[in-house]
């Protein structure tokens, strides 16, 4: 899947600039530092937007075309930060042929939202993800922590209601 | 070196220990066709069609890719076996599957590296059709490039060439498997990075996918516009590779053929850039001079290259002040012809279209900057590259091989030896050291040639000694060279007066508008050292080996200029630059 940079405006702060920092300082010696501080930089922001990738790039003297090429080869790596309502739809093996394929372009096309994106607002969230092990329930989905199983296309309308 | 014995197709060779495969079948004399494989620049096994079977210890024969896989001794190689040849074609296969397959009207056709292996593997283009064939945008949004990557085969040749041997690295693979797209930091146009515009990516690109914006037509175009004059100067080396367009032999000097065949083309002048070569000495060595003996900034540091000003602008924004103000030599002259040469023959600038053959990317981008209009229309109109010089004389059906030799154009037929050298790396700092020499020393010099700046090494350092003056000098090509230069110098580990940088390896001979030659050439042949013999050897041959004997130099002083870093000569042959950063 191709990643879409996010159309979520930045807002970093000041401290999570200086945990960046300590992190980048405490990996500066380390050859291929550059995994563990994409890591630790998504667990300080949520995501890796430009403006963290650019900063990671001048500190650690890497291209900044680097720190992108190495955060949208791996999936653990996220461009979008997670919505207010964050919907994970599964597509593991169970759910996908229960039909969770069909849930998920409906939820898409009702935000009118790719997957893998955050609207503009950044009140959604949209995300495929591999099993979640709940197989008995499927297909299954997640919104922030709520599970909803054995879904069918017609309730996909009636759940997103309730979180608008 | 630990010499080891391995045997290829049957014949025993003695090879180093260290060596590759792909080495020792060479030294054996057999060839393995390789693709994403560029010697010293991106040695990765990944389009796996140098692929090769090999024995060890008595083992049985197993598939390797032989431009990464090192021999050891005993080690039996087979290069041909049908087992080998089904998996090559099979790759190429899949190698098309998502390749754009418009040969016809592609601007590698005939010279494409995957059309050859196709054609020697005998490929069915249709084998696996390609069940996703989404178009991608091209990028066109740079002065001198266009990235298809409908044409792209992901052999990251171009991605070694942008980082790994220029140290820039704007370009990379993004995203992954079957999205994976070679493209710039967040898919930003290349024009929104801080590429310096050097063409390495052009030259190292073994098919369509990257190619020089193309301003042939424009010069037709201009030639049959009654109320157009339409002149051209051609840049010191390209007389050393334009023979290489029409098949002839890298190292070969073609440089009245060249003028004849520009005639034939139209061109109401046919000038040599080797004049405005000599006029920048004049205005750079008169400006180094001052620099020193008055307290300015040091180093100064060159300003003929315009990939390199703008690298310097973008990664060393700091030092814009160390750059001589002089324009380029391209530059020099259009603006010298709008002035100088339009007032004097009463052309109205406007009606001039001037036009430079140039062997470098980064001039089209030079002749859109500010500050490059000193007749108040841009010194020149149309920068085009060898390789579009090239195919303007085969579209105006010039037999450029069968042309007898011709002259330039006067007034500005004249250049010097120094002149020439300017194309390639420590031309321009022996150039200048000449004047600057018998400047200061009041007399003339008993050796002219400068050996040490000499060569296609990286980075070269001398010191000189000039009556009372000691001058040290530095000279480095290739960015990565450039950036580990100025390093020392910002650290105060070296000091210098005098830095020559130009931005492509080997200076303007191996520029990224040059001619292209497969890997097949690249890999066995030093380009940058062949193309520049044919400058040194041109600059042997003359009498006028210094800029300021130019007699054409000393007119345009006593009609026009006054002297070197005059008033008017600062208005018409200097400019300024901008700090641009990451």
């Amino acid at each position: 899947m191709k990643k879409k940079p996010t159309t979520v405006a930045f807002k970093g702060t000041h401290e999570q600039e200086l945990e960046l920092d300590r992190l980048i300082a405490a990996h500066k010696d380390d050859p291929g530092a550059l995994m563990p501080v994409l890591q630790g930089a998504q667990e300080i922001y949520g995501y890796l937007p430009e403006e963290v990738q650019r900063h990671i790039g001048l500190a650690m003297g890497i291209p900044f075309e680097q720190v992108y090429g190495v955060s949208t080869f791996y999936s653990q790596f996220s461009l979008n930060p997670k919505g207010e309502v964050a919907i994970a739809v599964c597509l593991g093996t169970a759910c996908y042929v229960k039909g969770s394929g069909g849930i998920l372009d409906k939820i898409s096309s009702i935000l009118d939202l790719a997957v893998g994106e955050t609207s503009r607002d950044g009140k959604y969230s949209i995300e495929a993800t591999r099993c979640i092990g709940a197989c008995g329930l499927a297909p299954v989905l997640t919104i922030n922590n709520e599970v909803y199983g054995r879904l069918t296309v017609a309730q996909v309308e009636g759940i997103l209601k309730k979180y608008m | 070196m630990d010499m080891v014995n391995v045997k290829i197709n049957g014949i025993a060779v003695s090879v180093p220990a260290d060596a590759t495969v792909l080495e020792a079948a060479k030294t054996a004399g057999v060839d393995i066709p390789t693709l994403c494989y560029l010697k010293d620049i991106n040695e990765i096994g990944a389009c796996r069609l140098c692929l090769v079977e090999v024995s060890e210890g008595g083992r049985p024969f197993r598939m390797v890719t032989a431009c990464v896989y090192p021999v050891s001794d005993g080690m039996e190689v087979k290069t041909n076996t049908p087992k080998i040849i089904a998996s090559r074609k099979m790759n190429l296969e899949l190698l098309l599957s998502a390749h754009e397959k418009k040969c016809l009207s592609c601007v590698r056709s005939t010279d494409c590296e995957l059309q050859k292996l196709c054609r020697d593997y005998g490929v069915d283009e249709n084998a696996f059709e390609n069940a996703k064939n989404e178009k991608k945008s091209l990028d066109v949004s740079t002065a001198f490039l266009v990235r298809d990557n409908n044409k792209c085969i992901l052999c990251r040749r171009c991605v070694a060439a942008c980082r790994d041997m220029q140290g820039i690295g704007v370009i990379g693979a993004n995203n992954r498997g079957y999205d994976t797209e070679i493209g710039a930091f967040f898919g930003k146009n290349l024009a929104d990075t801080s590429c310096v515009s050097c063409g390495q990516c052009i030259v190292a690109c073994p098919v369509g996918a990257l190619y020089e914006k193309d301003d042939t037509a424009k010069i037709l175009a201009a030639i049959a516009d009654p109320t157009k004059h339409v002149a051209i100067c051609c840049a010191p080396s390209i007389r050393a590779t334009l023979g290489e367009c029409f098949g002839m032999e890298p190292g070969t000097d073609v440089e009245g053929k060249m003028v004849a065949a520009l005639r034939r083309v139209g061109f109401d002048g046919v000038y040599d850039m080797n004049f405005t070569a000599d006029l920048t000495i004049m205005e750079e060595a008169t400006e180094l001079l001052d620099r020193i003996q008055n307290g300015g900034k040091l180093p100064m540091m060159t300003s003929c290259s315009p990939g390199w000003i703008k690298y310097c602008e973008h990664y060393f924004p700091e030092m814009t002040d160390n750059l001589s103000t002089c324009k380029s030599p391209q530059q020099m002259f259009g603006a010298v012809y709008k002035t100088y040469y339009a007032q004097k023959h009463g052309l109205d600038p406007k009606d001039i279209v001037f036009v430079s053959a140039i062997p470098c990317t980064a001039k089209k981008f030079e002749v859109g900057r500010a500050d490059q209009n000193a007749a108040g229309v841009p010194d020149v109109d149309i920068a085009v590259t060898t390789r579009e010089l090239g195919r303007l004389i085969e579209t105006c059906g010039i037999d450029f091989k069968a042309l007898n030799d011709e002259k330039f154009d006067n007034p500005f037929s004249v250049g010097s030896g120094a002149g020439v050298i300017f194309g390639a790396t420590g031309g321009v700092m022996e150039a200048a050291l000449r004047t600057a020499a018998e400047v200061i020393l009041g007399k003339p010099l008993e050796k002219v040639e400068f050996e040490d700046v000499r060569g296609t090494e990286g980075i070269k350092r001398a010191t000189y000694k000039l009556g009372d003056n000691t001058i040290r000098v530095a000279v480095a090509s290739g960015t990565k060279n450039a950036k580990k230069l100025l390093n020392a110098v910002q650290s105060g580990e070296e000091q210098y007066e005098f830095i020559e940088i130009m931005c492509c390896p080997g200076g303007c001979v191996n520029g990224g508008g040059q001619p292209l030659q497969p890997a097949s050439v690249r890999n066995t042949v030093d380009l940058r050292a062949v193309r520049a013999q044919v400058l040194y050897t041109a600059d042997k041959k003359m009498d006028l080996r210094k800029s300021h004997e130019n007699s054409m130099i000393k007119t345009i002083y006593d009609e026009y200029f006054g002297k070197p870093g005059s008033h008017k000569a600062h208005e018409i042959l200097h400019t300024s630059y901008v700090k641009r950063g990451l």
